[in-house]
Order: structure tokens, then sequence, then C-alpha cells
């Protein structure tokens, strides 16, 4: 009884192993997964598609991949699952993987950056060569991955490019190339190696401009956050934008007053206009004129409870407090408008005592979905050595 | 039924048919107690001695491996910013990998340095898998690593997260998969159905930080399982199916180490350590016993053979009776730890962050009668399943049984 039941799921296996999958019945299964939402609302329709699209032959997996254009967070994931269990089953079996069409839906740009890299990895199983190959020429990818590699191999490769040649030559030279790779570099520790290099080399390089950060700023405030309250409270410059308004605060009346930060990362140190307040918030604004209208993302990294609004619109806030802060903590979608755009933030500090809660900061970058900088055309040019 | 469901079915089938030994399907095992009913695990492990196998992993990782039949599971997360999130399957008696599957996060990657976001320990119903991540994204697998569902919960409840990472476990109880996203700004738990990944129920959670994992109390009596959740504020009991609130213990309990149970009562990080026995629906558990002096650190309390066993930040074990909280004895060892122990055949085992295991005898006195030093840092709860012990670093797991273990 055993040896046939065994028999009978083999059999059943193998005959649905090899189940053809349409062109039709394939985009209807990438319809489905690629228009994936949230709360699981569709998955066991989900779950009976990715069923079907995994018994799929490998050669269809570029059509797979470029099903990531046009689809939601979500969506990617039950794809990407599918792609990489395609590919396992295929090498199972034995059966090739299409590399040169893999090898095509990498370097086209206009793919959506995480099948590019699916696709990159995929082909790198059946030619490793292609790693020396294509990471290269990635310098200036829309995919953060693929340039990250990029950078990394420039900087293996910089320091010995120049052996043997004039001292001043090679000094000039590897301003250039290291200028360049900060140019395509998008992760802090990269950065962080490419301006140790560069200062050697006599180039100071003016980071927030390279990241984008926000600079100026009107700040007003303290008030009133007793019991964390504050937060949800709604304080006058929330009602009306008035730089010139005056209000009544924690310690009396309160007007906007100008900050600059100098600070290479952007930090906008709240304490440092009002003193080591507890139970107290404040209010930064700043302008930022867009030379079009387009899609940005704001950049926030802050351990306090904060809100943020773009043209009066609330983009997102979050009450959480002392938890950590890191560069590109938070990354807020927004479309700016062509011309003057206004961003302020709300910015809370609750009353925690310890050494670790003092501080009461923010750094706000305005980037594309790559982590590239948008300058505010407002912006005062940088030092010479960073132009 | 359709063909393919029936097939799968069939094949489950077969697999459960066929293993053997037992499970260690969640954060600390079988009934999330710590403990095993193996015998002749090995006490001394070295590169040399009394490792099966090891295992490179490509990512970071301090969830703690789980194994269902002839496979352990573990999680792990790549990536210059930990957004590639990962789960291996390999089979436990190579060491071979079975199957991997991998995507990305849809919540926040940001932790504290020391953790990642494959913290949370997976956990299984013998059928699925389900993984969860600090960044809230859950995956339900069978096996064989096809896909059943997934979920991004920080997607899904955009302020349900924490900057300093996540890492309660998840439970199966039922047909309901359990899951407690606590924070300090979107804080809730959620109960899935195993079949869908649907919310079967979603409670708002008290807003502040925890990292404890639930437990959940045995049916008696004909009455449903109890399922207790933990955190700042002390302990809530829900009935798992519904999600109704059942019971209350508002006095406070650790957001780090997690409750246990033993002997009918829920021994509770509060205080110190409390021990509660539930009562009924409605009324706050009696308080059986409480001591200052038993609170742990990092690491969960552990019931083993009528005594209750917790761990301090400067590694004192201390073993006290289960019914009166009476100290019996204390031991030193060497900490820090972050890992629960586990006990199994008369021993505790415990890893310390080092990744040096350290095996304590119980009785009258604890001893210490044996070690092994893996060499690479271990903030996991060991597996112990079938005469073996699984453990896992940011880089490595390994199988530790003994040769004859070794089949």
């Amino acid at each position: 009884m055993l040896r046939r039941m065994i028999a009978l799921g083999m059999m059943a296996l193998i005959t649905v192993s090899t189940l053809p999958v349409g062109a039709a019945e394939l985009q209807s299964l990438l319809k489905t997964l690629r228009q994936m939402e949230g709360e699981g609302s569709n998955n066991p329709a989900a779950t009976t598609a990715w069923k079907e699209l995994t018994q799929t032959a490998p050669e269809k997996l570029p059509e797979i991949l470029a099903a990531f254009d046009d689809c939601t967070v979500i969506g990617a994931n039950w794809l990407n699952l599918a792609v990489d269990t395609i590919a396992d089953r295929a090498a199972d079996k034995g059966a090739k993987l299409p590399a040169k069409e893999l090898e095509g839906f990498v370097l086209d740009r206009q793919r959506n950056p995480r099948a590019r890299r699916l696709a990159y990895d995929l082909l790198l199983r059946v030619d490793p060569a292609a790693e020396g190959r294509l990471v290269p020429v990635m310098l200036n990818d829309p995919g953060v991955e693929f340039r990250r590699d990029a950078v990394a191999h420039l900087l293996s490769q910089a320091d010995g490019l120049f052996s043997g040649k004039d001292l001043n030559e090679t000094r000039l030279l590897q301003q250039v190339v290291y200028r360049q790779t900060l140019n395509a570099a998008r992760d802090d520790d990269q950065i962080k190696v490419i301006v140790e290099k560069l200062k050697k080399l006599g180039v100071q390089v003016d980071l927030p401009r390279h990241f984008g950060f926000l600079m100026n700023w009107k700040t007003i405030g303290p008030f009133e956050n007793k019991g964390r309250k504050g937060f949800g409270a709604v304080f006058p410059p929330e009602k009306e934008l008035n730089l010139t308004a005056q209000y009544q605060g924690t310690e009396g009346a309160v007007k906007w007053q100008d900050y600059q930060t100098k600070h290479d990362y952007g930090m906008v140190d709240i304490n440092q206009p009002y003193g080591m307040l507890k139970e107290v918030l404040a209010y930064a604004v700043t302008d930022f004129n867009s030379a079009t209208e387009q899609e940005v993302e704001l950049r926030l990294g802050c351990k306090n409870a904060w809100k943020v609004w773009l043209n009066g619109e609330l983009l997102f806030q979050r009450d959480e407090y002392h938890r950590g802060m890191r560069l590109d903590q938070y990354r807020l979608k927004a479309k700016l408008k062509q011309g003057r755009n206004v961003i302020m933030l709300k910015l809370c500090q609750n009353e925690q005592m310890e050494n670790w809660t003092k501080e009461w900061q923010f750094q706000l970058r305005v980037c594309d979905a790559t982590g590239t900088a948008i300058l505010s055309t407002s912006r005062p040019a940088g030092n010479a050595s960073t132009k | 039924m359709n063909k393919q469901q029936w097939i799968a079915g069939l094949l489950a089938g077969f697999v459960i048919c066929f293993s053997s030994g037992a499970d260690w399907r969640q954060f600390r095992g079988p009934g999330g107690t710590g403990v095993s009913v193996e015998t002749n695990l090995p006490t001394q492990w070295s590169e040399q001695e009394n490792i099966a196998w090891k295992v490179p992993l490509p990512g970071r990782g301090l969830s703690g491996p789980i194994v269902i039949g002839n496979r352990v599971v573990v999680t792990a997360s790549t990536g210059y910013r930990q957004d590639r999130l990962h789960v291996f399957c390999f089979d436990t008696q190579t060491g071979k990998k079975l199957w991997q599957r991998r995507f990305w996060s849809t919540g926040r990657t940001m932790t504290h340095g020391k953790i990642c976001p494959a913290a949370p320990t997976p956990a299984s119903d013998g059928k699925r898998i389900f993984a969860t991540f600090s960044t809230n994204d859950v995956i339900c697998l069978d096996l064989e690593g096809n896909l059943q569902w997934l979920r991004g919960l920080t997607h899904d409840y955009p302020n349900a997260s924490n900057s300093l990472g996540m890492a309660s476990s998840p439970i199966v109880v039922g047909d309901t998969f359990v899951y407690q996203v606590e924070n300090d700004s979107q804080s809730l738990a959620v109960g899935l159905n195993v079949d869908t990944g649907k919310n079967r129920w979603l409670i708002d959670r008290p807003k502040k930080a925890s990292w404890t994992s639930p437990v959940v109390l045995p049916a008696k009596d004909g009455e449903e399982e109890v399922l207790v959740l933990q955190s700042g504020s002390g302990l809530h009991a829900y009935n798992p199916t519904s999600g109704d609130p059942l019971w209350s213990f508002e006095k406070g309990c650790s957001t780090i180490p997690s409750s246990t149970i033993g002997g009918g009562l829920i021994i509770t990080p509060s205080n110190g350590l409390t021990a509660l026995r539930p009562v009924s629906v409605g009324s706050e558990p009696e308080t059986v016993w409480q001591d200052n002096r038993l609170g742990p650190a990092t690491a969960s309390p552990l019931v083993y053979r009528d005594h209750v066993y917790t761990v301090n930040n400067v590694g004192v074990i201390k073993c006290a009776e289960l019914k009166t909280g009476e100290l019996v004895w204390q031991l030193r060892i060497k900490g820090p730890f972050s890992g629960t122990p586990v006990a199994a055949d008369g021993h505790l085992y415990f890893f310390n962050e080092k990744g040096l295991g350290q095996v304590v005898k119980t009785g009258e006195k604890g001893e210490l009668v044996g070690s092994g030093d893996l060499g690479e840092v271990i903030l996991c709860s060991p597996a112990i399943s079938n005469g073996a012990i699984y453990v896992r670093s940011d880089g490595h797991l390994w199988k530790i049984a003994s040769k004859s273990a070794d089949k």
C-alpha cells in the first residue's frame, strides 16, 4: 500500500512539474501577483498563482522579471520568490538559465533595479565571469546595489592604477578618480572612505551638498510637551505659517529665529537655541526651491518624536523617543511643486533624564530614490573643490 | 482541494511519517518551555569533538534554529542595509542545504548594531514554516520551501516598528499564527489564519517597546489554550482564536526576558521573578511567590524538573524551588548571555555571547560539567532535537552531536 502511494505521489509530482504555462496564462498569473496589496487581502489567489507560476520554464524568467516594472512592494516579493524557485528547480534538473537574455535584462537600465539585481544573481550562477564584465560599467547605475559594487571595485583598483607614474601626475589622476568615485557613491561607509582618500590628496569635500542636507532653518519654541501630550496638540505654527508672528511658549513669548547648521551630516541641534530642556517641543521650517515639479524622497534621521509637513500637508508622524538615530532612518515619498516648497518639522523632547536622552536633533535631506541629492535652486554654491 | 493541493498534502504526510525524533518548532522548543526529552546529548565539544557538521551562513542573525523532522531551518539578513531577508533549510543529518528563499524587507531595517533584522526565531506547525523579521515581514513556506503567503506588517501598519529593532518570536496556536509587534508608536499583536495569512484578530498593545515572546497555557478541563502576552505593563491573557481578553496581571513585567510556564504556573520577570497561578476569566492570577533576587537579565527564565533557573547580568545562575521560590543554589559561569538556556537529560545548556557553551548538571547543587567554545558571537537560544544541539552565529550553523547520535 505504502509503495503504491509513493508511486502515485511521484507520478503526480512529475505531472505537475511539467505542466506548461501558456503566454496568456503567464500574463494572468503575473497580473495577480504584481497587484498584491497589504493585509493579505488576496493571499489565497496569490498562493495559487505562485504555485502555477513556479512551474514556468526558466526561459520565461526575463518575462517574469519584466513584471517588476509595474508592481507593488508586496507583489515584488511574490515575484522575487517565484523567480528564485524557478531558477532553483531548473538547477536541480540540470536545465540551463537563459544567460544571454538575463545579461540583456541586467544591462537595461529602464528596468526595475531589484529585478535587474535578481537577474544579475541568476546570471552569476551560470556565468561567474559576468561580475568582472558588468560591475565596472555600473558606477552610475540607478540600482543602489550595482552602484555599491562598482564603487567598491573602483576603490579596490584606484590606489594601484597609477603606480610608476610621476608623483604629481599620480596625485592629479587620483583626485580625478576619487572624485568620480565620490560622485557615484551613495552609501555612507564608502563615502567616508573616499572622503578620507581625498582629504589626504588635499581635497575637501562638501558633504552636506553631496548628500543634499538642508542646512538653513528657522526654528520656534519651546512649546509644552508634558506627558508627551504636545505631540498630538496643535500649536500656532501648525495653524498658520507666519514667520514674523510671536506666540506664547513655555518660557514666555517666542518667535521664529534663524538657525544654520555647519555639521557635515546636516545635524540640526534644537538644544543649541533653547538649552537642554525636557518635555518641550519646537518647530523648524525651511524653503526648498525646486527646478521642476518632481517626485523626491525626504530622508529624515531623528531620535525624538516628530511630524513632517510639505506645503502644509502632513507627510508622516512618529511618536518614538530615544530608540536610536541614523542617516536615512525614515524615507518619506513626496512630490515637490516647481518653485517654492515649504518643509516644516515638529520635534518633541520627552521627560527621560538619562544621558542618552539629551539629544533633541534631526537631519533632513532631499534626494531621489537612489539617494542622489536633489538641491534647491536657491542653495548657495558649495566650496570650490567639490563643485 | 485541487490536484496540486492534494499532492502537496500527500508529500507533507510522507515527510511527517518518515521524520523521527522530537521536533523543536519554535523559540524554546516544545510548548515554549526550553525543555527537551532527549538524552545522551554531548556535554563537551570542540572543533575536533562532537561537531557533526558546521555550515556557513551568508547572513547575520540571532534567531534560533528550529527543527522539523529531518530539516533544520534558520533565518538571516544580508546587504549593506540588511534589507534582504532569508530562510534557509538544511538536512539535519548531513548539513546539506535543501533550499533557501529570500525576499526584500518591506519594513524598516534599522536595529541596534548588536542585532539585525533576523532576530525572531521562526515557528512551525509541522507542515509549514512561519518566519518573521525585525522588519515585521512574515513569510509562510511549506517544508519544501514553497511560498504559502506573505505579510508586511509595517507595510500594513506603518508606525509599527522600533528603531532599536524588534525581536519577539512568534508562535502557532492551533490554526492561528500569533505575533507581537510591540513598540512605542503603533503597538499591536496579530493572530493570523495559518492557511491564508489574513488577520483573525488584531489587538492594540501597550505603547512601549517590548522584545518579549508569547507563551501558551495548555488547554485543560475542556477549555481552550490560553495565550499570554507580556509587556512593560504586565501580562494579558487572550483567547488565541478570537483575540478576546481573558485576564490580566497589571503589576509590570520586564520588556526583554520572556515569561515561561511549568507546574501550572506562569513564571514571569516581574519585580524580580514572580510565580502566578491563573484563576479564572476576569480575575487577576494568584501570586504564588515573588522574589527580587531571582530577576533575570536578558535570557528568559527556565523551568525544569520542579525548579526555576535564571541567570543575571554577571553570569550567576540561580536555582529556586518552583513551588516556593526558595533559593536552592547559585553558580557563577562565564557570561554575558543573550540567548535563553535550554534543558535536557539533567543538564542546562548555556551559550554566552562569546560562543562559549557551558553545561551545568542540575541537582542539589549546580555543577559545571562541560563546555565547548565555538569562537563566534552567539546571541540565540539553541534547539535540541534527535540527539543533537543546533546553534547559530552570524556566520555559521552548528550541529553538536556525539558520533553515536550522528546518524
